[in-house]
C-alpha cells in the first residue's frame, strides 16, 4: 500500500443554475491573457449538447484517454513509438475553431464614429488576425439553455442510444448544466502523453500541473486529453491547463471556482488512495465495472492501518484528519451518491458529480407521473431527464448506481419535506433506498444548507516539508536577472520575444475630461 | 577574392559553430519558457500532416547523411569496402530523395505561413525567414544534383572526396578552404547558406531540435513530483 493524498472536488449539479460565475472568475484570475483568451479551464456545458470544444467526449475523433491493448493500458492515441512518429503534424490534435476563435468588440468606434443617421456598432475583431469578423460562428457556450438546432446538439455522444427523436419534441425535451474543469485524474493521460515529461502530478494534494519551462509544444496532451483540458497556447507556444488554483489551495483556500459559485454546488476536499492500485484498477476490463473500480481505490481514512501507513508515507496528520472529514468522502463513498465522469476513459478523474434531478412539480400536479409513496416526489426511473443519459456520462452507461443515488436524494427531500411540511418525519421513502434518519440530516446539512466550512475542507500545504532552503530564496521574488518570477522572456532578448501585447488594432476612446474641472 | 574565399571556408564555419553551441547553451539556460517548437498547428491544421511530415522527415535524413557521408573519414569507408562511385550514388540517391521532400515540405510551409490569415498574423519576421532560408539552401542542394550526376556518371569522386575532406579539415581544427577552390560556384553557395543555418539557430525556433524526445520511449507513463524531503524507510 501506497498511500497518498488527493485534492478532490465533488459538483451537485442538482444546485447548479448554470450562471458561469466560476468560468468568469477562473477566466479573469487565470486565463485572461493572449494565447488563451480561447481557453476556459473551467466551463459549463449545456447538456444535451456536443459542448466545448466540439464534441469534447466523442473519442472516435479525437483518441483520447486510455484503451486496453491485450489487457494493457495504452494511450488511446497509439503506442509510444507510432505517436513519437507523428509527432511533426498530431493527427489527433484540434484546430482552434473546434474551441472558437477568440474574438473582442470594436468598442472605441462607438464613442469615436462621426455623426452618422444610424447609431455606430461595435464589430466583432478576430484576436487571432485583428481583423474585423463578419460574424461570430461560435463561441465557448454557443449551447447555452439548449440554444441552437436539436439535430446538431442531438451528435452529443450521449445520447446515441436514446431514442433522439421523442427528446427533440418540446414537451420531452430535457436539460442540465455540466461544469467542467481539469479532473487532476489519478491515471492522467495528458502526464503520459507528454514527451518531454513537462507535465506531473504533485505528490503532496495531487493537483497536475505543466512545467512551462519544460514543455516544449509537442501538443500531445491536448489531444489526450479525453476532457480537452488542456490547452496550447498559440501566443506562448505552451501548454496550459488548470493548476487547481494550487497557490489558493495550499493556503487552505478552495479553488476560486468553488469560492465564488454562487449555487454553492462544489465541494473540495481531501481523499486518501492507494497508488500502488492505479494500474490495476484502472485496467479494470468491463468499463462498466471501473467506477467501483475507481471507488474501491480510496482508502478508508478511520482505518488505523491506513492512519498508520499514511504516515509512514508522508501524509501530515492534518491532512489524514481533513479525510476523515472530507465532504468527498462522504458523498463518493459513504452515500455514493457522486460518481466520476466517464469512467471508461480510464484516467481515473478526481472531481465527481452528483447527478441532478429534474424540475418536476407540476407534472406531478398533473398526475403524471408515478411517485414514491408519499406520493409527492417522482420515482427516479419516471423524471424528465432519462437515467440512461446521466448513466452514459457517470457511470459507461450503467444504470443502477445512479438510478439508486437519485432515489437517494429523492428519499432525503421526501424526508425533510415531511420534517418542514408536514412537521411529522415520514421515513418510509428513507426505509426504501436504505437511509437511516441520521444520514439523511446530514445530506441535507452538507448540500442543502452547504456550509462553507462543510464545503471546504482543505488542509493548508506544509511548506516546511518542502525541499526549497528558504534562505536561497532570500531576495530572489520581484528581482532576479534570469527567468524565476519574470513572464520569461527579459526585454532585451537576443531571442524571440512575445509578437505584441494583442492582436487586434487598438484604437483608443477619447480622453475623459477630468472630474470636477469646472474652467 | 582570396580573401573572402578563405574567410567563408576556413574562418565562418567556427564563427557558425560556435555561435550555435554557445548560443544554444545560453538560451536553454536563460531562456527556457522561449524553448520550444512553436507549432502553429492549433491555427490551423489544413495540410499540415504532408507538409510537416514531409519536411521534418526529409530534413531529418538531410542532416543524417550529410552527417554520415562528410564526416566518415575515408579510410572507414574503404575497410567497410564501400567504393567511392557507390558512396556518390548513395549520397545522390538519398539527397534527391530526403531533398525532395524536404523542399515539397518546406515550400508548402512557407505557403502555408505566408497566405494562411491566422497564422501569417501570427508569424515573427525569423519564422518566417528561417523557413524562407531553409527552402533556398535545400533548393540549392537539390540543384547540385545535375553536377553529382554528370560527375558520377564519367566515374568522378573527386569533388566528393574533396567535399569530405574540407569538413573533415573544419572538425580536425586545421581548415582547409583551398579544397574548395575548385568546387562550383552552386556547392560553395549551397555550404555557405547550411553555415548559416547553424549561425541563426539559436535565435529562432529551431532549438526544438535538441529537444528531441527520445527519452519518452524509455520512461514510464506517470511522472511524480515532490517537493518534500524523502523521508528514509
Amino acid at each position: 500500500m501506497k498511500v497518498r493524498a488527493q485534492f478532490a472536488l465533488v459538483f451537485n449539479l442538482d444546485k447548479c443554475i448554470g450562471c458561469h460565475t466560476c468560468s468568469v472568475t477562473c477566466k479573469n484570475v487565470w486565463s485572461n491573457r493572449k494565447g488563451i483568451e480561447y481557453a476556459w479551464f473551467n466551463n459549463v456545458e449545456s447538456k444535451p449538447g456536443i459542448g466545448y470544444p466540439k464534441q469534447w467526449e466523442n473519442q472516435d475523433i479525437w483518441r483520447g484517454g486510455w484503451e486496453l491493448v491485450d489487457g494493457k493500458l495504452q494511450l488511446k492515441s497509439g503506442s509510444k513509438v507510432s505517436r513519437l512518429l507523428n509527432i511533426f503534424a498530431n493527427p489527433d490534435m484540434p484546430e482552434i475553431d473546434d474551441y472558437y476563435e477568440p474574438f473582442t468588440f470594436d468598442y472605441a468606434h462607438l464613442q469615436n464614429a462621426k455623426l452618422s443617421e444610424a447609431a455606430p456598432t461595435a464589430r466583432p475583431v478576430s484576436q487571432l488576425t485583428g481583423k474585423k469578423m463578419d460574424k461570430i460562428k461560435w463561441g465557448p457556450n454557443w449551447e447555452d439553455d439548449l440554444a441552437g438546432e436539436y439535430d446538431k446538439r442531438a451528435k452529443d455522444v450521449n445520447m446515441k442510444d436514446l431514442e433522439k427523436q421523442i427528446y427533440s419534441q418540446f414537451e420531452n425535451t430535457f436539460h442540465m448544466y455540466l461544469p467542467r474543469m481539469c479532473n487532476h485524474c489519478l491515471n492522467p493521460s495528458c502526464v503520459a502523453a507528454c514527451p518531454s515529461g513537462s507535465i506531473y502530478k504533485r505528490e503532496e494534494d495531487g493537483i497536475v500541473l505543466v512545467d512551462q519551462d519544460k514543455c516544449r509544444g509537442w501538443r500531445q496532451c491536448v489531444s489526450s486529453c479525453p476532457y480537452k483540458k488542456v490547452y496550447y497556447n498559440w501566443e506562448s507556444g505552451k501548454a496550459e491547463k488548470c493548476i487547481g488554483c494550487y497557490p489558493r489551495v495550499e493556503s487552505g483556500m478552495p479553488t476560486i471556482c468553488s469560492e465564488s459559485c454562487v449555487g454553492r454546488i462544489r465541494y473540495n476536499g481531501i481523499m486518501l488512495y492507494d497508488a500502488d492500485r492505479i494500474e490495476e484498477l484502472a485496467s479494470t476490463t468491463d468499463e462498466q465495472d471501473i467506477y467501483e473500480a475507481h471507488r474501491s481505490i480510496f482508502l478508508d481514512p478511520n482505518d488505523p492501518e491506513v492512519i498508520a501507513a499514511a504516515r509512514r508515507d508522508g501524509v501530515p496528520d492534518d491532512w489524514i484528519d481533513a479525510a476523515r472529514r472530507s465532504p468527498i468522502w462522504k458523498m463518493a463513498m459513504e452515500w455514493k451518491i457522486a460518481f466520476p465522469m466517464h469512467p471508461e476513459f480510464r484516467t481515473l478523474p478526481m472531481v465527481w458529480y452528483v447527478p441532478p434531478l429534474s424540475p418536476v412539480q407540476s407534472a406531478i400536479d398533473q398526475g403524471k407521473l408515478p411517485t414514491e409513496p408519499d406520493g409527492m416526489l417522482p420515482r427516479a426511473d419516471a423524471m424528465r431527464l432519462p437515467l440512461q443519459y446521466l448513466a452514459s456520462l457517470f457511470t459507461a452507461g450503467k444504470e443502477q448506481p445512479v438510478f439508486d443515488a437519485l432515489n437517494k436524494l429523492m428519499a432525503m427531500r421526501s424526508y425533510q419535506r415531511s420534517v418542514h411540511v408536514d412537521n411529522k418525519a415520514d421515513t418510509r421513502a428513507l426505509d426504501k433506498v436504505g437511509l437511516t434518519e441520521q444520514q439523511a440530516k446530514d445530506m441535507y446539512q452538507l448540500m442543502a444548507i452547504a456550509n462553507y466550512e462543510d464545503r471546504f475542507v482543505i488542509p493548508t500545504g506544509h511548506a516546511e516539508l518542502d525541499l526549497e532552503d528558504f534562505h536561497g530564496f532570500q531576495g530572489q521574488n520581484g528581482f532576479s536577472f534570469g527567468n524565476d518570477s519574470s513572464p520569461g522572456v527579459s526585454v532585451i532578448s537576443l531571442f524571440p520575444t512575445r509578437r505584441k501585447e494583442a492582436a487586434e488594432a487598438q484604437e483608443f476612446p477619447p480622453a475623459a475630461a477630468p472630474v470636477g474641472d469646472e474652467s | 577574392m582570396e580573401f573572402l574565399h578563405n574567410f567563408t571556408f576556413g574562418v565562418y564555419p567556427y564563427i557558425a559553430v560556435t555561435t550555435f553551441l554557445l548560443g544554444s547553451w545560453i538560451r536553454f539556460d536563460r531562456e527556457q519558457y522561449t524553448w520550444k517548437s512553436d507549432s502553429s498547428q492549433l491555427l490551423s491544421k489544413c495540410g499540415m500532416r504532408f507538409a510537416s511530415n514531409l519536411f521534418h522527415y526529409g530534413v531529418i535524413g538531410l542532416f543524417f547523411g550529410h552527417l554520415a557521408g562528410l564526416l566518415t573519414p575515408h579510410f572507414v569507408f574503404a575497410a567497410l569496402g564501400l567504393a567511392d562511385m557507390t558512396h556518390q550514388w548513395i549520397a545522390i540517391g538519398a539527397g534527391a530523395v530526403f531533398g525532395g521532400a524536404c523542399l515539397i515540405g518546406a515550400v508548402a510551409l512557407w505557403l502555408r505561413r505566408m497566405t494562411n490569415p491566422r497564422v501569417r498574423a501570427n508569424s515573427r519576421r525569423a519564422d518566417i525567414n528561417i523557413l524562407g532560408w531553409l527552402v533556398l539552401t535545400v533548393a540549392l542542394g537539390l540543384s547540385t544534383l545535375p553536377i553529382s550526376i554528370h560527375h558520377a556518371s564519367a566515374g568522378d569522386a573527386s569533388v566528393m572526396i574533396r567535399l569530405a575532406d574540407w569538413v573533415q579539415s573544419i572538425v580536425y581544427l586545421h581548415p582547409e578552404p583551398t579544397l574548395l577552390q575548385s568546387v562550383a560556384a552552386v556547392y560553395q553557395f549551397h555550404i555557405f547558406l547550411g553555415m548559416t543555418v547553424f549561425l541563426f539557430f539559436p535565435f529562432t525556433r529551431l532549438v526544438h531540435v535538441w529537444s528531441a524526445p527520445f527519452g519518452y520511449l524509455s520512461r514510464a507513463y506517470q511522472i511524480v513530483r515532490t517537493k518534500r524531503r524523502r523521508i528514509a524507510c
